[in-house]
């Protein structure tokens, strides 16, 4: 269970880079576990090949993630709608292979093993209760700092951006480069994500990376709410739950995983956050109203 | 072989998988045009085309052309009936739920195949023999003509079909503008239940040619549904030979690079190309020549 | 102040706009006028960086602005309404006006993410700043409303005190009594005065002429992409070819 609670962490990392990216800004991106998996093995390699000290793989890891992102983005977030989503699942395909067909560096398909854990003086976090404490207190600064930055001026940007673009270049926003800023941000927390989970893990190999966790990743934002840190906590910690769940319906557990993306989509289209607390929900008008007049 | 057969021998390979893709890419830009959805369940439509038409010749044991009939009937049936059941209920829903929704059918639809029949990769018959013909030093199946041939014939129908028929040209009407087409007295629900099963219809018969020569499982949809997606971005979305030619280019140029390149980089290939186009042309390379004819 | 220097607009085959020129005086209210169907949307579209121009040129200040996008443009001090209010929906009113702030203010992603002091300082200063611009325009009764739930007049306002955030020297408004009753027209009319005597340069494209000939200082009259005649509201409502423009139309 506790190993679960570690994937939830990372998950809810990951999720809330996202929904940075496709809730405040409204830019989608299918190709998000490119990054993850870049973040995981750029700190794999660096620790298992060369040799290097964990935490300074991740912050390598991070860094030149969110570089290649920033670089990225400039032409990929010119395009929109169906357009930028095939253009960032095409790149993360294509990572995804050169994952794959790497094979003197990455261990091709059979993944790449023994990379270290993390550790903190004579603290190694090498079980599950340590690793549950590390990855949490990541997620938790994450949490932090996303809400933050979604209460400042930046966010307020972001929003507009999403809202009306026109409107929000006419407000002397910066929109190409707030939302490559972004992209890149985004990109970067999700390396972090994936060094978390090379150094837990220890093992790494592609098809953690591929196109279906992508996938995964933007329903845990759309299920949680869009636009939402917390619905990015509840979407990660359900979609990663589920499966664990559904394990007692065996090999159908994929069908009542799409069935249930399905039903949650059409019947609670703002997400967890918006759908299940009803009381919430008809409280807050009420109190708004309140407000007004 | 030479050099310059080899790359005939590319060319020839790249047309009919390019050929797949333009009939999957066009699924996806009828379904466009009408909705504005991005239907990602397409690719399941071509891994039912091939399973279905297995599962009629070896279990039920019909003749090959009843079963594909069956299995062309039956794929329609499913894209309908997800129409019916998901779409539908959801006029209003945001077109970011909408693709989840589809991504959702996708899994359903998966996960079922491969309760149905088992996770083991299948393979069809060819149609007609497997001796190779000869062409200027190049061989080629008999399959390759099939798929050709049959590609082209679903292009001219699908030709006939939007431009020569009331149905057709209403559903253009509505690709152009659904709001006005609705005022002009075009049913549009109706006509966003035909591309839905125009689209599988069309999706199965690029699975069922294609399945003699790539072989199918459970699973071959993912891939085969993304490349169908290149198809049509690389032809601007458009429901006509934009994205076949988006398609044929993509298969080509897909061939040629894992025949030349490297083979372990075939699908890698295929991606650079189209993120290539996009930054160059974020329309899509055939749009111009589409808006023009209209 | 803001020159216009034979402006040409063609859309594929169709001349939108053709060899427009005229000068916008500094601290004057300038209406431009037109039947349906003249290009003052497009007009505005052009100046404010929307569209690009085929042939012709603008000057801001004596600076060639023709080819400036529209954030650079809301930096020199242009900024615009939108016919069909072009609000931050699902932001609150009070946040719609914290975007026109934004150039006011320069905290990075960094100092925002980690709540350092200087972008909680510049955050208070920007949020007195909002309050007292929906004050000016009567509506800070509901900053903290959603803006899609806005009434249309007051939708309307806010969009003109998120372009006041700004600190504009020259606003441009597209129909901004478009949608409103009378009261809501008078105080629009007492907003757009009292811009131009704290020295702001407006521009509108307005068809109610009541409200037009109230309050611009000069006109412009577009017809079918072309310019009919400028002047004072007087010697336009003199003017033959505007009169026959107007009634043929009719």
């Amino acid at each position: 269970m506790m190993n679960v609670l570690v994937f939830v962490g990372i998950n809810t990392i990951l999720a809330v880079a996202l929904n940075l990216l496709l809730g405040y800004a409204g830019q989608i991106s299918l190709g998000h576990a490119a990054f993850f998996g870049l973040g995981a093995y750029i700190s794999g390699v660096l620790t298992v090949t060369y040799g290097l000290n964990s935490w300074i793989s991740m912050f390598i890891a991070a860094t030149a993630t969110g570089i290649l992102a920033f670089i990225l983005g400039f032409p990929i977030l010119k395009l929109k709608g169906h357009y930028l989503a095939m253009a960032t699942l095409g790149f993360g395909i294509i990572v995804y292979i050169v994952f794959n067909e790497t094979v003197a560096l990455t261990g091709g398909p059979s993944g790449l093993s023994g990379i270290p854990n993390l550790g903190i003086a004579s603290l190694t976090f090498d079980s599950d209760i340590k690793n549950y404490y590390l990855v949490w207190l990541f997620a938790l600064i994450s949490i932090f700092l996303s809400l933050n930055l979604a209460d400042s001026r930046i966010g307020r940007a972001l929003r507009a951006i999403h809202d009306s673009e026109v409107a929000a270049r006419g407000m002397g926003v910066n929109v190409r480069l707030l939302k490559v800023q972004i992209f890149a941000l985004s990109a970067l927390l999700s390396a972090v994500a994936g060094s978390l989970y090379a150094h837990t893990m220890t093992f790494i190999s592609p098809a953690s990376f591929g196109f279906n966790f992508s996938v995964e990743l933007v329903t845990m934002v759309i299920i949680g709410g869009l636009g939402s840190i917390y619905g990015s906590f509840l979407g990660a910690a359900l979609l990663t739950l589920l499966p664990e769940i559904l394990r007692a319906f065996q090999d159908y557990d994929i069908i009542v995983y799409g069935l249930l993306l399905i039903l949650m989509t059409m019947f609670m289209p703002g997400g967890l956050v918006r759908g299940v607390p009803g009381i919430l929900l008809s409280l807050r008008p009420a109190r708004k109203q309140g407000r007004e007049y | 072989m030479n050099l310059s057969q080899q790359v005939i021998q590319y060319i020839l390979s790249g047309l009919t998988t390019g050929s797949i893709y333009s009939l999957i890419g066009l699924g996806f830009a009828i379904i466009f045009n009408s909705t504005g959805i991005i239907n990602f369940a397409q690719g399941e439509f071509v891994m039912l085309g091939g399973m279905l038409t297995f599962f009629f010749i070896t279990v039920v044991k019909l003749p090959l052309l009843v079963a594909i009939l069956f299995a062309i009937l039956i794929s329609t049936l499913v894209g309908v009936t997800f129409e019916r059941l998901a779409i539908r209920p959801l006029r209003k829903a945001t077109p970011l739920n909408l693709v989840i929704i589809t991504i959702g059918a996708s899994i359903l639809i998966r996960g079922l195949a491969m309760m149905i029949w088992g996770k083991d990769t299948h393979s069809l018959p060819m149609f007609s023999g497997n001796d190779p013909i000869f062409v200027s030093g190049a061989t080629i199946l008999p399959q390759h003509l099939w798929i050709l041939g049959i590609t082209l014939l679903v292009i001219i129908i699908n030709k006939l079909y939007f431009y020569h028929s009331i149905s057709g040209k209403a559903m253009r009407a509505c690709s152009y503008n659904r709001s006005a087409a609705s005022l002009v007295g075009i049913d549009v629900k109706r006509m966003v239940f035909f591309s839905f099963a125009i689209s599988s219809a069309m999706g199965s018969v690029a699975g069922i040619i294609a399945a003699p020569l790539t072989m199918t499982s459970y699973d071959v949809g993912i891939m085969l549904g993304l490349k169908g997606f290149c198809a049509a971005i690389i032809g601007g979305m458009s429901s006509g030979m934009g994205t076949v030619l988006g398609g044929i280019l993509l298969g080509v140029l897909e061939s040629l690079g894992a025949g030349l390149i490297s083979s372990g980089y075939k699908d890698a290939i295929a991606f650079i190309i189209l993120l290539l186009i996009l930054f160059i042309r974020p329309q899509g390379i055939f749009r111009k020549a589409e808006t023009e004819r209209v | 102040m803001l020159r216009l220097e034979g402006i040409t607009k063609i859309f594929g085959g169709l001349t939108a706009l053709e060899n427009v020129s005229f000068s916008i005086k500094k601290g004057e209210i300038t209406g431009i006028i037109g039947p349906n169907g003249a290009g003052k949307t497009t007009l505005f579209n052009i100046i404010s960086g929307i569209y690009g121009i085929t042939f012709g040129d603008i000057f801001l200040d004596g600076e060639k602005i023709s080819r400036f996008s529209p954030e650079k443009l809301a930096l020199r001090g242009l900024v615009r309404t939108f016919q069909n209010i072009e609000l931050f929906s699902q932001m609150t009113v009070l946040e719609n006006v914290m975007v026109g702030l934004h150039t006011k203010s320069k905290s990075g992603i960094f100092s925002c993410a980690f709540k350092l002091p200087c972008h909680l300082k510049e955050e208070r200063l920007i949020r007195e700043k909002a309050l007292s611009l929906l004050e000016f325009n009567g509506i800070a009764d509901v900053a903290d409303m959603i803006a899609a739930n806005l009434p249309f007049g007051k939708g309307r306002l806010l969009e003109i005190a998120r372009a006041m955030a700004l600190d504009p020297s020259i606003i441009l408004m597209d129909e901004p009594a478009a949608g409103l009753n009378n009261r809501e027209t008078a105080k629009l009319a007492e907003i757009i005065l009292q811009l131009k005597k704290s020295g702001v340069t407006v521009v509108l494209v307005e068809h109610d002429m009541e409200l037009v000939m109230e309050i611009c200082d000069s006109l412009v009259v577009l017809d079918l992409g072309r310019m009919l005649a400028t002047g004072t509201p007087l010697e336009i409502q003199e003017n033959q070819a505007v009169i026959t423009a107007y009634l043929g139309q009719e």
